[in-house]
């Protein structure tokens, strides 16, 4: 009857009204008044999120921890205690992995960081067709990244036939050995990668610019700032704290890198590009290593806590900042 | 104010009324440059040829590599390795589109591809839909729990779930039926996407709840409510979560290579890389473009979509 009042009167703030009537009513507790207040209802519409989930999202995850420290080959299960995380420790690729996979995210934040950002704040300003210029930066994105990689891979040809080293030679330069040559291999990598993803990213930061308040502009304007006086002052402020966002994002997606160490170079030359990632699915899946799930799930546990840490560790230290 | 631009833009309102409508949409809002500053040449010739720049550049970066693909597609494999960027020295050569598709198979590859794009679709669209609806409209005592219980995923890293979750389709408990080699074992875990559930919550929390007060009050049970209120409404939602999920299948690598290991289900992402030592460069060129296609013809047709939905990603995250 409550209910009938409120579609009467239709008022927003309503709501909480209903809201309060049915909870005081819902004091006796039966099967049949629980299927009628639609508890049976609720529960079938939650199946799918709860089957769904429960199956392929916690379970794993619990089944992650478990298995960190199980022996298994798939038919006899043991207790493995910390051998697990001992193996993998002692492993002589581990330190080298880990240096691959920080010097790929020192890289991708240097070249890929400041690009969106700068992209995004000159094209804020673009008059005419500035949806064009969001389709083109946001057009890399949607190509499957085995296309793009195996593209980019043919153009990374070394010798003077290849694309880029074609695009050098006609500034005399090259031919550089992009995958083959160690210290070239890994920014080859990362240029392709940021290609691939930056246009998410400026996408995201003209988002969050069109939400800066008209009066701010107006304001500097009255206070004399130049052009560049309020890109600096009003623009680049406001985008600070999805920058602090974006940063951290970039940093976990590209510690969980997998793609284009395994499709460029397979690891290689000489494990430049073993990537942690990449040395998880070899304990697991590749075909010399293959089968050690133990330490697969070890390795990726021990990941898994560096990246929380380092995120809550982030988040405590930037929140001064980010919020004001 | 407003209508000076005309003069400097003449054809789009006409054109395109789509981006008329959105220029409106945009007005309220402003960016660093005022239209004064804009009339006056000191501030508007250099800018100019700034945006002009980063067009030329906007352009040879993501629309140059595709363009060199396609062109690739068609050309003999000899002048593909000898002359990459010459335009066609020896001719256009068609049939390594046709032998990709033929010969090399891509056509099953396609199909397998529309397959897990299409499950995944439907499982991520049922799931999101369905746990948003629960969520935000029936709002069970337990809706906090599993509310909470859905979140506490999107902070754990994708990576210690890679060895588990396969072993869990390996070898599923209930059913003790393997699920490599089906394709539920891609389309089933795609469901699991808390972002989606996220973007739904949100997206029906601004839903005006006096319409299903109202229908209730007709005698709409809640079945009736979420098919022909709540989804009809939520329209655009459905819209960029399907698209994404769409394009995320058609992008994903390294998950339907672990499940499916038979050859005659894997998708195109999954095959490429294996043909690539023992098939023609110029047919594996048309194979890769190919598989490039769909994504950027849906990404074409439906770009406000997509731009809105990355833009939305942001301000989730964030």
């Amino acid at each position: 009857m409550v209910t009938r009042d409120v579609v009467a009167v239709r008022p927003p703030g309503r709501r909480t009204v209903r809201v309060s009537a049915t909870t005081t009513t819902r004091r006796r507790h039966t099967p049949v008044t629980w299927v009628r207040r639609g508890g049976l209802s609720a529960l079938v519409f939650a199946l799918p999120a709860l089957f769904v989930f429960g199956w392929f999202s916690w379970l794993p995850i619990v089944k992650a921890v478990v298995m960190s420290v199980q022996k298994t080959n798939l038919i006899v299960t043991s207790w493995a205690g910390l051998s697990n995380f001992q193996h993998v420790l002692a492993d002589p690729v581990l330190p080298i992995a880990i240096r691959n996979t920080l010097w790929f995210a020192l890289l991708a934040l240097v070249f890929g960081f400041p690009v969106p950002l700068v992209a995004a704040v000159l094209m804020n300003e673009v008059r005419r067709m500035k949806g064009l210029y969001s389709v083109l930066a946001y057009l890399p994105v949607v190509i499957p990244p085995v296309v793009a990689v195996l593209l980019w891979k043919f153009f990374y040809t070394p010798g003077p036939a290849g694309v880029f080293n074609k695009l050098l030679g006609y500034v005399h330069l090259g031919p550089v050995l992009w995958l083959q040559d160690r210290a070239i291999v890994m920014p080859a990598l990362v240029l392709e990668a940021t290609w691939a993803a930056a246009g998410g990213t400026v996408i995201i930061y003209l988002a969050a610019l069109t939400s800066v308040p008209a009066e701010l502009y107006d304001a500097a304007e009255v206070d004399g700032a130049s052009v560049w006086g309020k890109i600096w002052h009003v623009t680049m402020p406001h985008l600070r704290g999805v920058l602090f966002v974006t940063f951290i994002l970039q940093i976990l997606a590209t510690a969980q890198v997998f793609n284009e160490p395994y499709l460029f170079t397979g690891g290689g030359p000489n494990n430049a590009t073993l990537t942690v990632l990449l040395l998880i699915y070899q304990y697991a899946f590749g075909t010399s290593l293959g089968g050690k799930y133990g330490e697969a799930t070890a390795l990726s546990v021990m990941l898994a806590v560096v990246l929380a840490l380092l995120s809550v560790l982030y988040f405590r230290l930037t929140r001064r900042w980010s919020t004001s | 104010m407003t209508s000076t631009p005309t003069t400097t833009r003449p054809a789009a309102p006409v054109a395109r009324p789509a981006r008329a409508r959105r220029a409106a949409d945009d007005t309220p809002t402003r960016s660093a440059i005022s239209e004064i500053e804009w009339r006056r040449a000191r501030v508007r010739r250099p800018w100019r040829v700034m945006h002009a720049v980063m067009l030329v550049v906007l352009v040879v970066a993501s629309i140059g590599p595709l363009l060199l693909l396609l062109k690739f597609a068609v050309t003999p494999s000899q002048d593909i390795l000898r002359t990459p960027l010459a335009v066609f020295p020896h001719g256009v050569k068609w049939s390594n589109v046709t032998e990709a598709w033929t010969r090399v198979h891509i056509s099953r590859y396609f199909l397998n591809s529309l397959i897990a794009a299409a499950g995944c679709w439907v499982s991520q669209v049922l799931v999101a839909t369905s746990a948003g609806y629960v969520l935000s409209v029936l709002r069970p005592r337990w809706g906090k729990v599993l509310n909470g219980a859905i979140l506490a995923t999107l902070f754990v890293p994708a990576v210690v779930l890679l060895v588990p979750l396969y072993l869990v389709v390996l070898h599923p408990p209930l059913i003790g039926h393997s699920m490599v080699n089906t394709f539920w074992g891609v389309w089933l875990p795609a469901g699991a996407s808390a972002f989606n559930v996220v973007l739904m919550t949100r997206f029906f929390d601004n839903l005006p709840r006096e319409v299903f007060e109202a229908a209730r009050v007709d005698g709409a049970g809640p079945f009736r409510v979420f098919w022909s209120l709540v989804l009809p409404m939520s329209r655009p939602i459905l819209g960029v979560v399907s698209v994404f999920a769409v394009i995320a299948s058609w992008k994903d690598f390294l998950w339907p290579m672990l499940v499916l290991r038979d050859q005659n289900l894997q998708p195109l992402a999954v095959r490429l890389p294996a043909l690539q030592a023992s098939t023609d460069l110029g047919v594996l060129m048309a194979a890769m473009a190919i598989a490039a296609l769909l994504p950027v013809v849906l990404f074409l047709l439906f770009q406000r979509m997509f731009l809105h939905g990355a833009g939305m990603g942001g301000a989730v995250k964030g």
